[in-house]
């Protein structure tokens, strides 16, 4: 699969900054008949992550519609997330969760998926160090030093990760997944880095719903920041103080 | 005291090579089933993203955890000056590195990637309580290999009671790691307790004990030596101080949960409602291998029997199992609380009880790894004078 997927337009106050400090796209030859292609806005490979970015994500379950699946079918589209028939021990990024309140009956859904800690439990627990958050918040799981013990998968509050359970088939280049070892949401690091949105947002906002925000939470300026400074935003087990990069609204 | 003298068993019976054969078979069968379960992928086994830990870590930590106890009775007679126990120290070191031997090999072969055992070995991250495990299993055997060898090399003798001390230190740090394993867990509503690390320090005294009684009560009938019942009234004793020890560490552990609101409905799902976890929790732990085995040591007129012994330390090793299964299996069976008030639903199991039901391949891995702790002591004392010629009361 190419690297640089389609790019359809989503976060449009993001695109507009972004687009003001593009270059243009060019293309670089790194070995005789092999091209890549260098994107606009990209951050440079040589260019290390920087701490300055925390990215996250805005969800407003007043918006999340019960029953759509946007977000779902993008994120497995995005990194080929087959299904086996085989709901217990199949690989789900995001889910949707429906939530009764007790006491008044009151109903929501929302989308749930690695909520990108701060103070990650699963980088915690990790023997080899496998688990690891990026300076940019983003928590990841380096594939080739997992030795799939699952510990994270035991750590982790909000049962946010998967173990493959079997042989990945269709594999894309920019998504790598391995049977045996552990894989979460990856904020869609490889579409990030290319200053691209993550799927899932981007399905939320192409779809109407714009129930999910993405952007830099360092930034006071960003959407997701002025509106949380707005209207708030909560985080998923507060009480564990994990600082979340996901928030949301409606809970 | 009189001097001991140690030798080899002869091991050139029938009974021998049969307890070798069946012993190895069992280990193949243990192979094959990995090998199953490594090429398949683990969607073959009842494991899966709700129940990520199963019938393999069962039997790895039980082993793990028995084999820092298996321990003690060299420890009470290095640490604690009992002599009465100095005969059975070299077979209660050999008997701890064999079953952590037997768990280490079940753990390392459930990996998604046992092919990366190096891996394991050279990246360390020094905030995981599980690779600070790693280097405490690899030093118990370092330390207890050293600890054998002063008691057996007569130029190293001198040395004995300071290996014998270290040793001691380091199967209490080794089992607090392992406690801690569950103990450091935030996340589940049965784990984040730091009563875990010091209960399975007691409960490593109990399963490591009545394994060693097995094993001491087996290699001496098979091969003819004699076992006075003085010593094993002792071993009998201490075991009945152990069970009633767990038993309290266990009810603390659910009295505290069932004072804290947050944890009613872990306490009503695993002592009322739990299906099959409840009746495992309290057939299984508490009956099985708690009362009943703990009414046998102190029951009146099968104080020298040999057979209730036996059974009583069966029943100990059964609750162990069960004691397992519930800490690590109906642990994660629990659904997490995200969402503390709401009834929650998905398509990722989220707000239900999870099932378990483990797999052929897994119970035979578990097996397999008993086998490998019982072929190494059936063999080692088969080369090298680890048991004393005899073990007859004292006139």
């Amino acid at each position: 699969m190419s690297a640089n997927k389609s790019k359809v337009a989503v976060n449009n106050s993001r695109r507009a900054f972004l687009s003001k400090t593009a270059s243009t796209a060019g293309m670089i030859t790194i070995a005789p008949g092999v091209l890549l292609h260098q994107v606009a806005n990209a951050k440079p490979d040589d260019q290390p992550i920087s701490e300055k970015v925390r990215w996250g994500m805005l969800i407003d379950t007043n918006k999340c519609e019960k029953g759509c699946t946007d977000c779902i079918d993008a994120c497995n589209a995005e990194h080929s997330l087959t299904d086996n028939g085989r709901p217990e021990s199949d690989t789900q990024y995001i889910r949707k969760v429906t939530l009764r309140d007790k006491s008044t009956g009151h109903e929501l859904s929302l989308p749930l998926m690695c909520q990108h800690c701060e103070t990650a439990p699963c980088v915690d627990v990790c023997p080899t160090g496998a688990s690891f958050t990026r300076k940019d918040g983003i928590a990841l799981v380096d594939k080739h030093i997992c030795i799939g013990c699952r510990y994270c998968m035991m750590a982790c509050p909000y049962k946010a990760r998967s173990f493959v359970h079997e042989a990945v088939k269709n594999q894309t280049l920019s998504a790598p997944r391995g049977k045996g070892t552990v894989e979460s949401c990856t904020m869609c690091v490889h579409r990030v880095d290319k200053g691209e949105t993550p799927a899932c947002v981007e399905a939320c906002s192409k779809g109407m719903h714009d129930a999910m925000i993405f952007g830099d939470l360092n930034d006071p300026n960003s959407k997701i920041s002025k509106s949380l400074a707005q209207y708030g935003g909560k985080q998923l087990r507060a009480d564990l103080q994990l600082n979340t990069a996901v928030r949301y609204r409606g809970i | 005291m009189k001097k001991i003298e140690y030798s080899a068993i002869k091991g050139n019976s029938l009974g021998y090579y049969g307890l070798l054969g069946g012993l190895g078979l069992l280990m193949l069968i243990g192979l094959l089933a990995v090998w199953h379960m490594e090429h398949q992928g683990h969607w073959v086994t009842g494991m899966n993203n709700q129940i990520v830990w199963g019938m393999p870590h069962v039997f790895a930590v039980f082993l793990i955890v028995a084999a820092s106890g298996a321990l003690n009775v060299a420890s009470v007679a290095s640490v604690f000056r009992k002599e009465e126990y100095e005969p059975l120290a070299r077979l209660s070191g050999l008997l701890a590195i064999a079953l952590l031997a037997g768990g280490l090999v079940v753990l390392l072969l459930d990996l998604g990637r046992p092919d990366r055992l190096i891996v394991a070995m050279t990246y360390y991250n020094f905030k995981s309580i599980f690779a600070w495990n790693i280097i405490l299993y690899t030093g118990f055997f370092a330390i207890v290999g050293i600890y054998i060898w002063f008691m057996m090399d007569h130029n190293m003798y001198k040395f004995k009671k300071t290996a014998g001390m270290a040793a001691f230190v380091w199967r209490l740090i080794l089992t607090t790691g392992t406690g801690s394993i569950f103990g450091f867990l935030v996340a589940r509503s049965a784990y984040d307790a730091a009563l875990l690390a010091p209960m399975f320090i007691v409960m490593s005294f109990a399963f490591g004990l009545a394994i060693f009684i097995l094993v001491l009560m087996a290699s001496y009938h098979w091969s003819g030596r004699e076992l006075g019942d003085e010593i094993v009234a002792r071993l009998r004793n201490l075991l009945g101080v152990f069970i009633a020890a767990v038993l309290y560490f266990v009810a603390v552990y659910h009295l505290t949960n069932l004072y804290i609101t947050e944890h009613h409905g872990f306490e009503k799902f695993i002592l009322m409602e739990g299906g099959s976890y409840t009746k495992i929790f309290w057939i299984g732990q508490i009956i099985l291998g708690g009362l009943i085995p703990l009414a046998l040591v102190y029951a009146p007129g099968v104080k020298n029997c040999r057979k209730t012994l036996s059974l009583i330390c069966a029943l100990v090793i059964l609750g162990g199992l069960a004691t397992m299964y519930t800490v690590i299996i109906a642990g994660q069976a629990y659904p997490l609380q995200i969402f503390p008030g709401y009834e929650v639903t998905s398509s990722f199991f989220d707000g239900v009880v999870n099932d378990y039901t483990p797999s052929i391949y897994e119970i035979a891995l578990g097996v397999g790894g008993v086998a490998v702790s019982l072929l190494i002591v059936a063999f080692v004392i088969k080369v090298l004078p680890f048991l004393p010629k005899s073990l007859a009361d004292s006139k």
